[in-house]
């Protein structure tokens, strides 16, 4: 617990940070930029379950264990979206979202 | 807990030592003798899913992490027969295309780990669980759909499915964190007790809806499927469309059913809504479509909404009910593709004119594929009419007469664009059809799986007492 701030100010910085998340995701045009839009979500989640877990449910240690297993899934989801985006990069020579859309409608 | 609890995780042990025994395989097999190990890894598998079939005790182990009925088992069982039968139709394009380029082990290794991760989702007990197993499910089929590294179209089809499936995962891990603020646990067993509707609750649950919702690709989450079909071999897209919808269905529904149940006067209003945009959005983009598998993509999308159907009853016979119709939709499908994996093969046709005066030259395709077509529309006597008629009656029983009506006029709209394709094969004329081939044994014994399935599911009627008995957990 942090002196002097409640749950309340904490949440609302996570749920900024999601829907920050979420925007940059619909707006980005690069596709390192999504990735990172993605993981600023992932990351509103983890502090979430931490915070809630140390204000509201101190006894248990849930949260904390959650958030663990989030940081350790989220590093290989981005591994391998990396990957594949270097495979592409090769391929096209780009990481613009406007050079993937060979494929529409 | 001891030894022989283990033993309630055999469909999990059994896959994951067959994942590893492929592993060794990969290692210490000779270079020009990797394609035996095509042959092997289909036998193992055809060992286990028949080991699937004996019975299992209910359980709940490792305090409550992973649980297990016999619903559940049904569905393993399920899920293996598709994966089953999706491994019998790409044999022969992973000998022909992958295995000299020395990389058809992964291909299995990687499809058998994102079942593992099935399994772990639909039995899960926990939200720690689900989440694990939904990555799990989802990271391989990412890595699968980019398979093949040197078509442009595979790697757009990959990032674009990883892209969406992390943005997925991670809104539903917000909802899943605002419902553990309401209730103070991860175990689903104690939210159950002490869920109510509150904002907060509706909020975290219409994320973790919305998360699921790119799985099982409702519409306003579905922009990922047409691309991703398209682009990826035809195996992941046909893994996409049948098992791993199916899976994410089934969980999607056993969490409504169980822990979101409090809620069902607001979730009753947002599946009602998304089922009706499902349904429509599908069916009138598949008319336009002229690529089979982005045709099929969009069908699938259509099929969703009809599992909506059975989804929004919330009761014992809408469970049945949505067990049955992913049954039959997983044989139909499966035939669907195969046919068309079986074309793309040979001649590597993928577009609806190529198919004009198919009957010509390959009459027993033709049959298959119009069946398959036939049984995804719902005509009877075929599977599909069953499933579509007892969604419906579940959906009628709890009074939606309105979204029984349209989802009828969706029905006549599929109709429609599934008979183009009928029309294509048997009545048009075609100067240079595609010539006749013959397919392999794994080829024509995937495609004899699925007939049987399609010709025998709906005239079999215990099969759905059976699943309906087994529902009875679920209302």
């Amino acid at each position: 617990m942090i002196a002097g701030i409640s749950i309340y100010e904490i949440l609302t910085v996570t749920s900024i940070l999601f829907f920050i998340g979420v925007y940059g995701f619909i707006t980005r045009k690069n596709l390192i930029s999504i990735l990172m839009s993605i993981e600023l979500i992932l990351n509103a989640s983890v502090i979430n379950f931490v915070v809630i877990n140390k204000y509201l449910y101190p006894d248990l240690l849930q949260g904390v264990f959650f958030s663990i297993f989030i940081i350790a899934v989220a590093a290989a989801e981005t591994a391998l979206a990396v990957a594949i985006i270097i495979n592409l990069y090769r391929q096209i020579a780009s990481v613009e979202v406007k050079d993937t859309e060979t494929m529409k409608y | 807990m001891n030894f022989s609890n283990f033993l309630l995780m055999r469909h999990e042990i059994l896959l994951l030592t067959i994942t590893l025994l492929l592993l060794i395989g990969e290692i210490f097999i000779n270079k020009n003798k990797k394609s035996s190990l095509v042959h092997l890894a289909i036998f193992l598998f055809g060992i286990h899913t028949a080991i699937g079939f004996f019975a299992i005790d209910e359980c709940s182990i490792f305090g409550g992490s992973f649980q297990t009925n016999n619903l559940i088992h049904l569905f393993k069982n399920v899920l293996n027969i598709g994966v089953f039968t999706l491994l019998l139709q790409s044999a022969d394009w992973i000998q022909e295309k992958i295995v000299n380029q020395n990389r058809g082990t992964e291909f299995f290794i990687l499809l058998f780990t994102s079942l593992l991760g099935m399994y772990f989702m639909i039995s899960a007990g926990d939200f720690l669980m689900f989440y694990i197993g939904l990555e799990l499910s989802t990271l391989p089929v990412a890595a699968l759909a980019s398979y093949e590294t040197l078509k442009r179209k595979s790697s757009e089809a990959g990032i674009k499915l990883i892209l969406s499936a992390a943005l997925a995962s991670g809104v539903s891990l917000f909802g899943i964190s605002l419902l553990y603020a309401t209730s103070g646990s991860i175990f689903f067993h104690n939210i159950i007790e002490v869920i109510t509707s509150t904002n907060l609750t509706i909020l975290g649950f219409i994320l973790f809806f919305a998360g699921l919702s790119f799985k099982i690709s409702l519409v306003p989450f579905h922009f990922w499927t047409a691309d991703v079909y398209e682009g990826a071999p035809i195996s992941v897209a046909s893994y996409l469309s049948v098992i791993s919808k199916g899976a994410a269905a089934f969980i999607l529904m056993v969490l409504m059913f169980t822990i979101f149940k409090p809620l069902i006067h607001t979730w009753e209003n947002i599946v009602y809504i998304v089922a009706l945009a499902t349904m429509f959005i599908g069916n009138l983009f598949a008319l336009r479509q002229q690529n089979m598998k982005r045709f099929l993509a969009f069908s699938s999308i259509a099929q969703a909404g009809f599992i909506l159907l059975g989804l929004i009853t919330g009761t014992q016979l809408g469970t049945a009910t949505v067990v049955y119709f992913i049954l039959i939709y997983i044989f139909s499908n499966l035939a669907a593709f195969g046919v068309v994996q079986a074309i793309s093969l040979k001649t590597g046709k993928e577009n609806m004119d190529d198919y004009n005066g198919l009957y010509r030259t390959n009459p027993n395709l033709s049959l298959v594929m119009m069946l398959a077509l036939f049984s995804l529309a719902g005509i009877p006597p075929v599977a599909g009419f069953f499933g579509k008629f007892f969604l419906f009656t579940a959906a009628a029983s709890k009074g939606y007469y309105l979204l029984v009506f349209l989802a009828v006029v969706n029905v006549t709209i599929s109709l429609y664009y599934y008979l183009l394709v009928v029309r294509a094969m048997f009545i048009r004329k075609n100067d240079h059809p595609i010539p006749f081939f013959k397919n392999k044994l794994y080829m024509r014994l995937g495609l004899l799986i699925t007939v049987i399935g399609i010709l025998v599911l709906g005239l079999y009627s215990p099969l759905y007492d059976y699943i309906y008995e087994l529902s009875s957990i679920y209302n």
